[in-house]
């Protein structure tokens, strides 16, 4: 089972390598570290239909930050909402594929254009909110990078969540310890991050986002709580399956030249 | 053309109340968001009569936008009001982002609008909340004249239109002199008075000084003043504007705003482009106001209907 989850995954980091490279410029750091968790929400724990893009009570993925689109369209290709072929016209004029996901450029899938950092995990609430108002059973899960904790709106969306209890939603922090300048916490502090959740009132769960028994275990977890929302903090290495990629922040916003994309794939 | 009497002063913001529990009466889409001044922004009968519609968010606005983007996603219409300079402002890149780049159907309610609001002083007077939205796309931005239009807009924002809508509202008492029955469309100006000798286009409050200010122009130098209500800022009305500089040969703008990037300059771009004609502003001159009360501060800022007949004789000089 693991070893399907790790060949889906072995194949979208290649996906997200190739639609980045033919770009020319894009973000490979924190698409390559969540390739996992995507390969996990999609093809395991999420309830969707690419062959039916707004079945009415799918569960929504809502991609707080929005620079690992590439990461998102290689794995919705992957899944089958589109052809692999349209991957290559990623961040082209006129595609369907925006440098930051837009929902009016018309790919299947897309459930919010964001790229604005912060402002996801509230659409994330009001989708929470809705469903419990309606009585729906679908479950949405936001995702939110490390770095983006520093917007004082998150804090804002995490006091909401708690205060309607929000038990349908669960938010994964892509926990990779990196942004532009430099560490998260040279470039202004994030620890004791499980603390800070845990006050606000949240379930609160640590994992490996590169195990998968580690990520199903805490998606378990994040399932059975019934009072209150739950964060993921997911532990990954941005640019996680390149050894040359990996751990070095000044791949947060490059993406790989057509000389380096072969010895990228071979260290797949 | 009617005449325009006052009915008696209402604050606009009972306008907004009104729509909501009339619409929340037969919609179970319509949910009400609060930002701890649910009283004072007039949702509070809203909130009273469907309180399983209604969602106290705390004094966090631009969290309150992002929910109103998730809660329009899932099919429902929120309304979401505070004072229009925290609903415009504080919120602008998530207004910008998660509504209007989404083209998501949601109300904001901007109320205290203008310098009407007085005492409170500059902090809470919203006098650039049309300047700071008016670039972005998608979005629909209304302006009502009196409680009644307001109460009716809010109801045909709610109900016939399709994206983001942002409607500013004052909180002093003003003469409510609108019917009930008009016919109104958003996106069309409203002709409330004849004439050819000068265009006031005017907006929200100052309609009403503009009544006024025309009454003065012809009883005392014979001028017959057109004065056309732009209820929707955005989108404008062009063929109303450009008909008027047609026909007037000169316009006069007026809001409670500030003149820089306000109603004036939505007209004037349109004015520039099509029939250039002598303009000039009635609106705040890119200053902060300060405490007083409302007729204090409209006169002392020149918003009100003493400048309307200032600026419109001195304006009537420069035509060709």
């Amino acid at each position: 089972m693991n070893q399907s989850l790790k060949q889906i995954a072995k194949e979208i980091r290649l996906l997200t390598l190739q639609s980045l490279c033919a770009a020319g410029s894009g973000h490979t750091g924190a698409s390559l570290g969540l390739a996992d968790i995507f390969t996990f929400l999609y093809f395991r724990q999420m309830k969707h239909r690419p062959q039916e893009p707004d079945w009415p009570v799918r569960d929504r993925l809502i991609l707080s930050i929005g620079h690992v689109a590439p990461v998102l369209y290689a794995t919705l290709a992957k899944a089958g909402y589109f052809s692999l072929e349209e991957l290559s016209t990623l961040r082209k004029l006129g595609t369907r594929l925006q440098g930051h996901p837009g929902r009016e450029h018309g790919l299947p899938g897309i459930e919010l254009s964001a790229g604005s950092l912060g402002q996801g995990l509230s659409v994330a609430v009001g989708m929470a909110m809705a469903a419990k108002h309606q009585k729906l059973a679908y479950q949405i899960y936001a995702i939110t990078g490390d770095g983006e904790l520093q917007e004082g709106s998150i804090w804002e969306a995490a006091m909401s969540a708690a205060h309607y209890q929000l038990d349908n939603l669960t938010v994964v922090v892509d926990r990779n310890g990196l942004q532009i300048d430099g560490t998260t916490e040279s470039v202004m502090k994030l620890e004791p991050l499980s603390q800070k959740w845990e006050s606000f009132g949240w379930n609160v769960i640590q994992c490996d986002g590169h195990d998968f028994s580690e990520i199903e275990n805490s998606f378990k977890i994040a399932s059975a709580e019934k009072t209150k929302p739950s964060v993921i903090i997911a532990r990954t290495i941005m640019g996680k399956g390149v050894s040359e990629i990996e751990n070095q922040h000044q791949w947060h916003g490059k993406a790989p030249e057509t000389t380096e994309l072969e010895r990228f794939i071979n260290q797949l | 053309m009617q005449a325009w009497s006052n009915q008696g002063n209402l604050a606009s913001k009972i306008g907004f109340g009104n729509a909501l529990l009339k619409v929340g009466l037969h919609n179970p889409k319509l949910i009400g968001l609060g930002s701890d001044i649910t009283k004072s922004v007039g949702m509070d009968q809203f909130a009273e009569a469907f309180p399983a519609r209604f969602f106290s968010l705390g004094i966090a606005e631009q969290n309150a936008i992002g929910v109103s983007a998730g809660m329009a996603l899932s099919g429902l219409i929120p309304v979401f009001a505070t004072y229009g300079v925290f609903a415009s402002m504080r919120t602008l890149d998530q207004i910008r982002i998660s509504l209007c780049y989404n083209k998501l159907h949601a109300i904001i309610g901007g109320a205290h609008a203008g310098i009407s609001v007085g005492p409170d002083g500059a902090t809470h007077q919203a006098l650039e909340d049309i300047a700071s939205l008016r670039a972005l796309p998608n979005l629909t931005i209304l302006s009502p004249c009196d409680s009644n239009q307001t109460e009716l807009l809010t109801s045909l924002a709610i109900e016939n239109e399709h994206g983001p809508v942002y409607i500013r509202f004052g909180r002093e008492p003003m003469p409510n002199f609108t019917a009930m029955d008009d016919h109104l469309e958003i996106g069309k100006a409203q002709i409330i008075r004849q004439g050819s000798d000068i265009a006031i286009f005017a907006t929200g409050h100052l309609v009403w000084q503009s009544i006024q200010a025309a009454t003065i122009l012809e009883k005392d130098f014979g001028i017959k003043a057109r004065i056309i209500n732009i209820h929707t800022i955005k989108p404008i009305d062009k063929q109303s504007i450009i008909e008027s500089a047609i026909q007037c040969g000169c316009i006069l703008t007026a809001e409670e705003h500030q003149i820089t990037s306000g109603l004036g300059s939505a007209i004037a771009e349109v004015v520039v482009k099509e029939h250039p004609v002598p303009m000039d502003f009635v609106g705040m001159p890119n200053v902060f106001g300060e405490s007083g009360t409302a007729a204090e501060l409209m006169q002392k800022y020149g918003m009100n209907s003493d400048t309307i007949v200032n600026k419109a004789l001195l304006l009537i000089q420069r035509k060709s």
